[in-house]
Order: structure tokens, then C-alpha cells, then sequence
């Protein structure tokens, strides 16, 4: 088989949780590095609580995913919570009345995500931001989809982590970081951090799941 | 960590949850959303209502500009993080009169994505939205690049004089003007002696080594354009004016509006001493204070430093800024 049931999936979001839980102090530290440190805390407190709201329903995965966007576009704020809660807001439309997810699907649910954070953000590729990390994993999924579905979530998630790391070296154009210049160079972005746990968590998930 | 602090994540709700307790004479939370401080004058129906918002940590900024002639409704944020959309979008349901709402705030990635997402969801309910970002922060980006600056405490110039531009009936479009005329006139500059910590965090994520000062600092700890030895007061205030009176090119014989606000933990006499030598500066190029104002006004959780504003004022800024006003903090 080569797809996921939509029905009964809120556990691929509480596992996304669980590990921006699991990481919360690591992310409000490169956070410091170059921001102000309050990613981790900011993140965990969204993603915890849309986990707790989930738990034990039965819940599509779209559902399920429209939880997470509400906390975060509703109770979180600053800048992640626009931005993530409109990339799965939209994940999620693309979702809607779907009882399977194939590769198809998935694809034209990260683009979907991927447009929701530029409608609302101005980052590109090299700005030193999640975007760094989004862009290269969803061309990734959908360049290695004919080679099928677990083969683009691997690929999605081995583009996820080039791209993460790749804001090493870059300097911040965007955002709390940009101030520093050249200062911020040398050091991940939280936001490109925090994608790439959330990509690569969904892609180990899923593949989890194809049965 | 030397704090009053129960769980670090109900600290902002409790700490709005006290302020309206003390200042109930002034102002309210919204019914609807605990993330929102309104005036007890808002709405006014037919007046242009004026909104702003912004992380917490900055006490009294932003909730302590909420009153009468000033901001009609407050967004919360978390600690140093913008609120979120859905609460600058109750903000300005909530200081709306049917005249349209002056949104004013710093120049923050965050906070600008909010506002546009909360304009956009208001749009929708036929409430015409208006907005001005504050950058006023000299050292935040070169004078060519001025829209990149962060809005810093000048941002309170820009709410006194947006509020008292719409007491007085004028349309939004003429509030939004006044209150980009006000922050254009205004000019920032901060000075950090010592940092903050965030309580979730625990401690603090940039250091200023002791000795040393940062000059041009953030009001999040963003870091300045320089490191250098820790001077005496006179000097220190000497290299805040300087900075900020060649950025502003003023002619002399301008009339000023001067504030002097402590990032937190600095002791308000010394913000007095820095004040005392800004006004002799001031006076030896020829420029007249109308008016100086000199205490917290806009910190940074318990940050150890200072801030320096100047507005160069003339006769509608000066009107607009004598119109009386009262709020929590001003």
C-alpha cells in the first residue's frame, strides 16, 4: 500500500508535539544564540496544548491539524504562530474530504502549506528562516514522488535537514535575527530548526503508517 | 534567577490580570478575549479608534498607554513575542467607533504579520483599518534604510499624539498622518549595562560583561553597534544625544518632547542624572524643551540600562501632545 487512511490520524500531530515538546529547551537556545531565546517555550506551549486538545479523539488528520493552527494562530502569536498556523491551516484544506492520503495528496498538501507561509510571510530561500527548510524538503517530495510515497518522505526529510543546516552559514536578511548582520552567521535558525523537526517527525509518521 | 514569579507560563495573564485590578478607574479587560486591555472611553462612536500591542516585558508599555485620549484598546503578547492576530483583531473590534482604527505599532517581523492577518479578518466585518509602525530606533539600521528600523519608545509619542488627534474628531486618515508625522519626528537610542532574562528561559541569553556597556541595544537585548568600557553618566548621556542629534538633523530654535525611560533595573535617579546633562546638551545647541518626560516609561523585563528619545515638535505636535490625557502610565 502506498497510502494513509485521513480518518483516525490525530496521533501523527501528537507525535509532532512530542517532539517539539521534547525540544523545547534546544530550540530556546539557538533561539539565543540569535533571537531571544523564547522559540522553545513559545512553540512547546502551542504545540503542547493542541496535543492535549487532541488526545484520544478521533480525528481526521486535517482535524486534527486545523487544532494545531487554531492554538497557534489564537493563543501563540509572535511570529511562528502566524506563520505555522497558517502552513497547517492550509495543509488541512488541502486535506478536506479526502479518505486517503497518496503521494498526490501529500504533495499538493505541503505546496498548499508551503503557499499558506508566504501569504502571510516574506522570506525566500537564503533569508536565514524556516523557509530555508520548507522549500527545499516540499521540491524534494515532489522530485522523488515516482519513485513512491515512502521514498519522497525520505527524500522530504533528508532536504529538510540539508536545508536546516544550511542556515549555518547564512546570514539572517528576516525577522529578530536580521538586526545582528554578520553576527548572526555561524549559527541554525530556530525557525528552519523547529520545520525541520516538524518535516522530518510528519515524514517518520507517516511512513509509520503506509501499510 | 531573583524573581516573583509563580508558573512562568501564567505570568502575563497574571501580570494583566493585576493591572486591571489597580487600574480599574481607567480600564477593563475585553469580555471576550483576556489577551486585550480597552480604556473604560472606548469605543467612542464616531471617533477613530487607536489599537497597538506588542509582547509583555516592556511594563507599563504597551497595556499602561491604554486610557483616555490615548490607545482605546491593547493586543497582549506573550513575553517579548507579538500577540497573535485574533488578538489585535479583538483590539480593534473593541476600539472601533464606526470612524476606522489607527493600528499602531513597533516595526517587529511578528507583529506585522499579525496586524496584517487581524486587518485582513476585520476587513471582512467592514472595519476600516489603518496602520503606523514605529522606527524609531537610530541604531537599529543605517539612516538610508530607516523602514527597517525597530520601534522603541518614541512609540509613545506616537500614541499620545494619534490619540489626541482622534479626541479631537479628526478622520483616520488624518490620525494616521498625525501619528506618522509624530514618529518621523522622533529619534531613539538605547544604552545596556546589563541583561534580561526571559523567566521560561532562566537565564539571561545575551551578556553584557561587567564594565562594559552596549551602546545601541535592542529592547529585546538585540545587540547594539557598539561594546565598549562603561563610561561615567555625563559621557554615556553625552554619546546618547549625539547619536541620536546627528540622525535628526534639527535646525536650531526646534522645539523638543525629551524622554528618558529605564530599561527595568536601572535605578530611576540615575535616569535623572543621564537628564540632567541631555538638557544642558540640548540647550547648547539651541533647542527648547516643551516638554521632558523622565522614569520606566518602556522596558525591558529587568534589563539594566537607558533609553533616550527625542521628538522635534511643531505647533500641531506640541498641541496635540499638551491635549490632556490619562492613562495608566502617562
Amino acid at each position: 500500500m502506498t497510502t494513509i487512511q485521513n480518518a483516525d490520524q490525530a496521533t501523527i500531530v501528537e507525535e509532532l508535539a512530542a517532539v517539539i515538546v521534547a525540544n523545547k529547551a534546544f530550540l530556546s537556545e539557538i533561539d539565543g544564540k540569535i533571537g531571544d531565546g523564547d522559540h522553545g517555550i513559545n512553540m512547546a506551549k502551542g504545540f503542547g496544548r493542541a496535543a492535549e486538545r487532541i488526545h484520544g479523539k478521533d480525528m481526521t488528520l486535517d482535524a486534527a491539524m486545523l487544532v494545531l493552527s487554531d492554538v497557534l494562530m489564537s493563543e501563540i502569536g509572535g511570529s511562528m504562530g502566524p506563520l505555522y498556523g497558517l502552513m497547517f491551516e492550509d495543509m488541512a484544506g488541502a486535506l478536506t474530504g479526502r479518505e486517503v492520503i497518496d503521494a498526490a495528496t501529500f504533495s499538493t498538501m505541503l505546496n498548499a502549506g508551503l503557499e499558506g507561509v508566504r501569504g502571510v510571510g516574506s522570506a525566500e530561500v537564503g533569508d536565514k528562516t524556516l523557509m530555508d527548510t520548507l522549500v527545499p524538503a516540499v521540491a524534494a517530495f515532489d522530485a522523488a514522488q515516482g519513485q513512491g510515497f515512502a521514498a519522497a518522505l525520505r527524500a522530504m526529510a533528508a532536504a529538510a535537514e540539508t536545508g536546516r543546516d544550511s542556515t549555518i552559514d547564512l546570514v539572517a536578511k528576516i525577522g529578530r535575527a536580521s538586526r545582528l548582520g554578520e553576527r548572526s552567521r555561524g549559527v541554525l535558525d530556530a525557525g528552519a530548526t523547529s520545520c525541520c523537526m516538524i518535516l522530518t517527525t510528519l515524514a517518520q509518521s507517516v511512513q509509520r503508517r503506509l501499510a | 534567577m531573583q524573581r516573583f514569579i509563580n508558573n512562568p507560563d501564567d505570568l502575563v495573564d497574571e501580570t494583566v490580570a493585576g493591572f486591571v485590578k489597580v487600574h480599574r478607574d481607567l480600564v477593563h479587560l475585553d469580555a471576550g478575549n483576556p489577551r486585550v486591555v480597552v480604556s473604560n472611553a472606548a469605543p467612542q462612536q464616531g471617533r477613530v479608534g487607536i489599537v497597538t500591542g506588542g509582547g509583555s516585558g516592556h511594563e507599563p508599555a504597551f497595556i499602561g498607554y491604554a486610557g483616555r485620549n490615548m490607545v482605546d484598546a491593547v493586543a497582549v503578547g506573550e513575553l517579548f513575542s507579538s500577540p497573535t492576530a485574533k488578538s489585535f483583531a479583538d483590539a480593534i473590534r473593541a476600539a472601533d467607533g464606526g470612524a476606522g482604527v489607527a493600528v499602531l505599532y513597533g516595526n517587529y517581523a511578528g507583529d506585522n504579520m499579525n496586524v496584517k492577518m487581524a486587518a485582513r479578518m476585520v476587513a471582512r466585518e467592514g472595519i476600516e483599518v489603518a496602520t503606523v509602525v514605529a522606527n524609531d530606533d537610530v541604531c537599529s539600521a543605517p539612516p538610508g534604510e530607516r523602514a527597517k528600523r525597530r520601534g522603541v519608545a518614541g512609540e509613545i509619542f506616537m500614541w499620545k499624539i494619534g490619540g489626541a488627534k482622534a479626541a479631537q474628531g479628526a478622520s483616520l486618515a488624518e490620525v494616521q498622518a498625525a501619528a506618522q508625522k509624530a514618529i518621523d519626528a522622533c529619534r531613539s537610542v538605547g544604552v545596556g549595562l546589563g541583561p534580561c532574562t526571559l523567566p521560561g528561559v532562566g537565564h539571561p541569553n545575551f551578556q553584557i560583561e561587567p564594565g562594559t556597556m552596549e551602546v545601541g541595544i535592542g529592547h529585546h537585548g538585540e545587540p547594539g553597534t557598539r561594546v565598549e568600557a562603561l563610561k561615567t553618566a555625563n559621557e554615556v548621556a553625552d554619546d546618547m544625544l549625539k547619536i541620536v542629534m546627528e540622525d535628526h538633523a534639527l535646525p536650531a530654535g526646534t522645539e523638543l518632547a525629551v524622554l528618558v525611560s529605564g530599561l527595568g533595573a536601572t535605578p530611576v535617579n540615575e535616569l535623572y542624572v543621564l537628564y540632567d546633562r541631555i538638557e544642558a546638551g540640548l540647550t547648547a545647541m539651541g533647542m527648547g524643551i516643551h516638554r521632558a518626560l523622565v522614569g520606566n516609561y518602556f522596558t525591558s523585563l529587568e534589563m539594566v540600562g537607558a533609553t533616550l528619545t527625542v521628538m522635534a515638535l511643531d505647533a500641531e505636535l506640541k498641541a496635540l501632545l499638551d491635549l490632556e490625557t490619562a492613562s495608566p502610565a502617562l
